[in-house]
C-alpha cells in the first residue's frame, strides 16, 4: 500500500484516496475543431510510461480535494506531490506535450 | 523433438529419464529473420508456432527479456470460458476455446485442458438480468451457457453457501460447461517446444532496446541487448510493458498497465470442484491439480510496472472468499504475487495492423487474456503472414478508438476485471 502526502493533510494511507488517472491531459481550447484523432488522443492515448508518471489523486476520505503525484511506475516510490496548478517539479510526458502544441491545450 | 508417447516414456524410464532432450534449444540470434515476435509469453509463443505450423513462416524468431512463462503466462489463474456478450468477443474467445479443446493433442504436450465448468454467480437483481442476456446472447452465437437456480448452483458446486446470512447472497449463476482451466506453465512450454521443433528461434534474456526504422518508416529490425536483429515483420505480444515497446516505434496506444494479484493456498485434498467467478464481490477461485485453490483478486487503482500490488486489494477478495465458501476460512495461503496487465478503454484487445508497415501489435488483453492464448495466437499469425487482419480479429483495431466503433465489454457487467 501507498503512503501518499497529500499536500493539505499529510502523509496517510492509500485507502484514504482514490486514484484520477493521468495529470496534466487539459480540455482542448476549441473542442468544435478537433478532428476524430485530436479527440482519440485526447480522450483515450495514455503515456503509460515505466518510470517517472505525474498522475491525480483525490483525498476522498480527508479533504476531499484532488492534487497531483509524480511516481516511479517502476518501482511505486513517489516522487513528489503538488496542488493542482502548481508546476511539476520533473518534466511531464514529452509526448503530451507534442500533442498540447498541436491541439492548443494547455498542461 | 522427442514426441512424448507411452512408448518413449517407457523407454526414458529404462534410462532413468536421464536421456531426455532439451524441450527447446537456446540458439544464438541470427543476423536476420522474416518475422521477430517481441513477447515470450503464450500469446508471443503461439503466433510464432502458427506462423510455423500453418502460414509456413519459420524463419522465426521470439525475443523474451526474461525467461519462457515468467510474465503473465505464469501468474494468471488459468481461466477459460468464452461467454462474452457480444459478437465480436464471442467470435474470438470461441475460437480459442475450439483450439484448447484439441491443444494438447496438437502440440504432443499435456496442457491439463480440464473443462470442469465455470460458474458466475449473481448476487443482485442487476446480475441476474445481466447474465441472463449474456446466456441467450451466447447460445444465439452458438457458445453454451445456461442459467442455474441457486439451488442448482448448490448441486453443481456443494462448497457454496447458498441461502445462508451473506450480505450479497448468491440468487443463480451463468454456467458455461466447456470452460474450466489448463495448466499455464505447460502452456507456455508446450507452445515454446512445438514451435522451436519447427524452426522457430527462442531467444530468452533478449530484451528490446529499440525499434531501428528505414527512411520509408517501415521497421528494419531491433536493437537488443544480445545485438541489432534484422526483421522483416515485427509482432509485438508485450502485455504489459506493450507502451513502452511500442513507444520505440513512435506509437502510443490507447493503454494502461495495472498490477493484478493471483494467490494459491495450501495445497488441500480435491475440494473444489470447479471454477467459481463473482464480479459483484469479485472473487475468482478455482483448485489445482496440486491441491491449492487459486485465487484470483483485483488490480490495483493506479498504474503500475512494479509486478507486485497491495494487500488491501487481496485481502478484499479473500473476504469475499469466505462469505462464498466459508469452509476456507481455515485455509492459510501459501504465496501471492502481481503481473502487470495493459488494459484498453473497452477492456478488449488490440490486434492489428499499426500505422508503422510491418509492425503489429497484439494487446490490450487486460485482465483476461489467457483463455484466449491459442485463438489469439492464430489470428495474430495470419496478421502477420498476410498483412492483413482475420476476419475474427478484423474489428479489434487501434482506430476503433478514433472511429468510435468501441467493443464495449467494460460495460457488458459480466466480463471479469
Amino acid at each position: 500500500m501507498l503512503l501518499i502526502k497529500c499536500p493539505f493533510c499529510g502523509p496517510r494511507p492509500e485507502l484514504e484516496f482514490s486514484y484520477g488517472g493521468q495529470a496534466h491531459i487539459a480540455r482542448p481550447k476549441d473542442p468544435a475543431s478537433l478532428d476524430d484523432e485530436s479527440w482519440a488522443e485526447y480522450l483515450y492515448i495514455r503515456s503509460n510510461p515505466k518510470g517517472l508518471h505525474a498522475e491525480r489523486w483525490r483525498h476522498i476520505h480527508g479533504c476531499a480535494r484532488f492534487f497531483n503525484v509524480q511516481r516511479n511506475t517502476a518501482s511505486d516510490a513517489i516522487v513528489a506531490t503538488y496542488k493542482i496548478g502548481e508546476e511539476p517539479p520533473k518534466p511531464v510526458d514529452p509526448g503530451l506535450e507534442e500533442w498540447s502544441s498541436r491541439s492548443g491545450a494547455a498542461l | 523433438m522427442r514426441r512424448f508417447s507411452a512408448i518413449s516414456l517407457f523407454r526414458e524410464a529404462l534410462g532413468g529419464h536421464e536421456t531426455w532432450p532439451r524441450q527447446w534449444r537456446s540458439p544464438e540470434p541470427k543476423p536476420a529473420y522474416d518475422v521477430v515476435i517481441v513477447g515470450g509469453g503464450g500469446h508471443g509463443l503461439a503466433t510464432a508456432f502458427y506462423l510455423a505450423e500453418r502460414y509456413g513462416l519459420t524463419n522465426v524468431a521470439v525475443v523474451e527479456k526474461g525467461w519462457i512463462g515468467g510474465g503473465n503466462t505464469g501468474r494468471n489463474t488459468t481461466i477459460i470460458r468464452s461467454n462474452y456478450l457480444f459478437d465480436e468477443s464471442a467470435r474470438l474467445y470461441e475460437h480459442a476455446l475450439k483450439l484448447w479443446e484439441g491443444l494438447s493433442q496438437q502440440l504432443n504436450y499435456n496442457v491439463m485442458y480440464s473443462p470442469r465448468g465455470v460458474l458466475m454467480l449473481a448476487h443482485n437483481i442487476h446480475d441476474v438480468q445481466s447474465f441472463k442476456r449474456h446466456v441467450h446472447a451466447n447460445r444465439l452465437n452458438g457458445i453454451d451457457n445456461e442459467w442455474l437456480s441457486p439451488q442448482e448452483c448448490k448441486e453443481f458446486c456443494p462448497p457454496l453457501n447458498v441461502g445462508g446470512a451473506m450480505r450479497y447472497p448468491i440468487l443463480g449463476g451463468a454456467l458455461q460447461r466447456r470452460g474450466g482451466t489448463a495448466r499455464h506453465d505447460a502452456v507456455a512450454w508446450g507452445y515454446a517446444r512445438a514451435a522451436d521443433a519447427r524452426g522457430v528461434d527462442i531467444l530468452e534474456n533478449c530484451e528490446v532496446l529499440g525499434i531501428r526504422r528505414a527512411a520509408s518508416g517501415r521497421v528494419e529490425g531491433i536493437e537488443t541487448s544480445r545485438g541489432f536483429i534484422r526483421a522483416g515483420k515485427i509482432g509485438v505480444v508485450a502485455a504489459g510493458n506493450t507502451s513502452v515497446v511500442m513507444n520505440m516505434a513512435g506509437v502510443r496506444l490507447p493503454l494502461e498497465s495495472f498490477p493484478l494479484q493471483a494467490l494459491v493456498s495450501e495445497p488441500v485434498k480435491p475440494a473444489f470442484p470447479c471454477v467459481v467467478m463473482s464480479n459483484t464481490i469479485h472473487a475468482y477461485i478455482s483448485q489445482s491439480d496440486k491441491g491449492e485453490m487459486v485465487i484470483g483478486a483485483g488490480t490495483d487503482a493506479y498504474t503500475s510496472y512494479s509486478q507486485r500490488g497491495a494487500l488491501h486489494i487481496a485481502t478484499h477478495t479473500l473476504d469475499a472468499i469466505c462469505e462464498l465458501v466459508p469452509m476456507f476460512r481455515r485455509l492459510r495461503m501459501l504465496r501471492n504475487w502481481g503481473g502487470i496487465v495493459d488494459v484498453t478503454p473497452d477492456r478488449s484487445p488490440i490486434v492489428a495492423k499499426t500505422p508503422v508497415p510491418g509492425l503489429y501489435v497484439n494487446c490490450g488483453w487486460g485482465t483476461g487474456g489467457f483463455k484466449a492464448t491459442p485463438g489469439s495466437g492464430d489470428v495474430f499469425a495470419w496478421t502477420i503472414a498476410k498483412d492483413d487482419p482475420h476476419p475474427i480479429n478484423a474489428p479489434f483495431t487501434i482506430e476503433r478508438f478514433r472511429d468510435g466503433v468501441m467493443i464495449d465489454e467494460a460495460a457488458a457487467a459480466a466480463v471479469a476485471h
